[in-house]
């Protein structure tokens, strides 16, 4: 159990059974009177901020993750099924908690799962992965509309915009932090 | 300078004593048995009582648990003392010491413009919150929002473009400040904010033995009932307070006056090491 005064950037407490991270805090206390301790926070599941103020003496609950390195298996409804290497326990997590990760989901990806009181709260993808184009058009020599990009879908479903040269069946790195495409795998 | 100038003897006293004032919201750091001041004010009264009309001094003082961007828990107070004057007297005082620190007509404190040669706004806590919030200082203490309405909403409204006194609190706010006559219901005490921080505290001295233990006796037991630790009753202090003239007295935080004229940020830059740094 944390107090008032435990408070601090970057500490993560649980109210209404949901776990906050403190983005900022600050000691605030008019002349004579109480000590009143300022935070704004962030909801680790939904990305909602808050802003909140406490007195001194008030109580809370500490919000306890853990991080799991994990391998993606595969996609059942909407759901994505995932298994730790080490005990082998399988979890499912729903489409919803997996934000972004799933356009990058291959079998066999290595992901690092977030979890709150044993549930996944999110998914963490390496930095760049390597996906293969499905559909993309041709690239038509002489195209002088000035288009430097085009539409291209990979194995998982995602469409990212992906340089002309870029043909069905290539190999591309993808940075997941932006969505981007990064480079072609040369192979 | 300033001070010899104007008659004022520096003092020295113990920053380790047994008794500090029974304040609600003010927590000791106890030390062997004693605890380190919370401010120089009870010993400096007693030497006001024994006869040296103008005092000063510059000095360590500790709260306990007080940290953040305006607070250290050890941090550096400039209190002085004048007998035979009363609040007002010291906001001249104050002003006349702001403006000979500064050294210029005016400063930028976090974007906002400070003129200090201008005249210094003066507003009481009743219109502060009439103007600021959508109650009355009654309503916010008797609702228990007193302190957040002052943090949220007044505070940083105070001392944009010039500086500003904030005076008359409400008596419960002023365990050791002089009632005022005519409007008993406030008590003569004025805070001084340059750019929404707060810098100095003081008061009409409250001289009336009786008066001031039970004053105390009253935020001893606010504490109490806070399930915070006790303080023995400062007793010589009350003792010599009957020989105390009238007087006002200041407590001026050396820190925030230099974050303010440095433009700092934080506290953290105004001092060598920070707490978190030892």
């Amino acid at each position: 159990m944390y107090t008032a005064a435990d408070l601090r950037k970057g500490l993560k407490i649980t109210i209404d059974n949901e776990p906050y991270i403190i983005t900022h805090f600050d000691f605030a206390k008019p002349g004579k009177g109480q000590a009143l301790y300022r935070t704004k926070m962030k909801n680790m599941i939904t990305g909602s901020t808050l802003d909140r103020t406490y007195r001194s003496g008030e109580t809370f609950e500490p919000a306890n993750l853990e991080d799991r390195v994990m391998q993606y298996l595969y996609k059942e409804d909407d759901h994505y099924c995932f298994m730790d290497n080490t005990t082998f326990e399988q979890i499912h997590i729903s489409e919803d908690a997996m934000g972004d990760a799933k356009n990058y989901l291959i079998d066999n990806l290595q992901v690092d799962v977030l979890l709150f009181r044993e549930k996944a709260i999110g998914v963490d993808v390496p930095n760049f992965v390597n996906l293969r184009v499905v559909q993309t058009d041709p690239w038509v020599k002489g195209d002088t509309s000035g288009s430097d990009s085009k539409p291209a879908t990979v194995e998982t479903g995602y469409v990212l915009r992906v340089p002309p040269f870029i043909e069905e069946g290539e190999l591309i790195t993808i940075d997941t932090r932006t969505g981007e495409y990064s480079t072609r795998v040369k192979g | 300078m300033f001070f010899q100038e104007k008659g004022y003897l520096e003092v020295e006293t113990p920053f380790r004593i047994p008794a500090p004032a029974p304040e609600a919201q003010i927590d000791a750091i106890p030390s062997d048995g004693w605890f380190l001041q919370t401010s120089p004010e009870l010993c400096m009264k007693r030497l006001l009582a024994a006869g040296y009309p103008r005092i000063f001094q510059i000095c360590r003082c500790w709260r306990a648990g007080e940290r953040g961007t305006r607070h250290l828990s050890e941090f550096t107070m400039l209190e002085w003392y004048r007998a035979e004057a009363d609040y007002r007297v010291l906001m001249d005082e104050t002003e006349e010491l702001v403006r000979s620190a500064a050294g210029v007509d005016s400063i930028t404190y976090r974007g906002t413009h400070i003129d200090l040669s201008a005249p210094w706004e003066r507003i009481t806590v009743r219109a502060a919150f009439e103007r600021y919030t959508g109650t009355t200082a009654e309503a916010a203490l008797a609702a228990g929002t007193f302190d957040e309405l002052m943090v949220e909403e007044i505070e940083p409204r105070l001392g944009i473009g010039r500086p500003t006194f904030i005076y008359d609190y409400p008596a419960s706010c002023s365990a050791l400040a002089r009632l005022k006559s005519d409007d008993p219901s406030v008590a003569e005490r004025f805070e001084l904010y340059l750019g929404g921080l707060e810098i100095a505290n003081a008061f009409s001295e409250l001289i009336d033995p009786v008066e001031q233990r039970s004053r105390f006796e009253a935020e001893a037991a606010q504490r109490a009932g806070d399930g915070k630790h006790g303080y023995p009753m400062p007793e010589k202090f009350l003792a010599a307070l009957a020989d105390m003239p009238e007087a006002a007295g200041i407590a001026l935080g050396l820190d925030r006056l230099v974050m303010v004229l440095l433009d700092a940020q934080s506290i953290d830059e105004v001092v060598a090491f920070t707490t978190e740094e030892l």
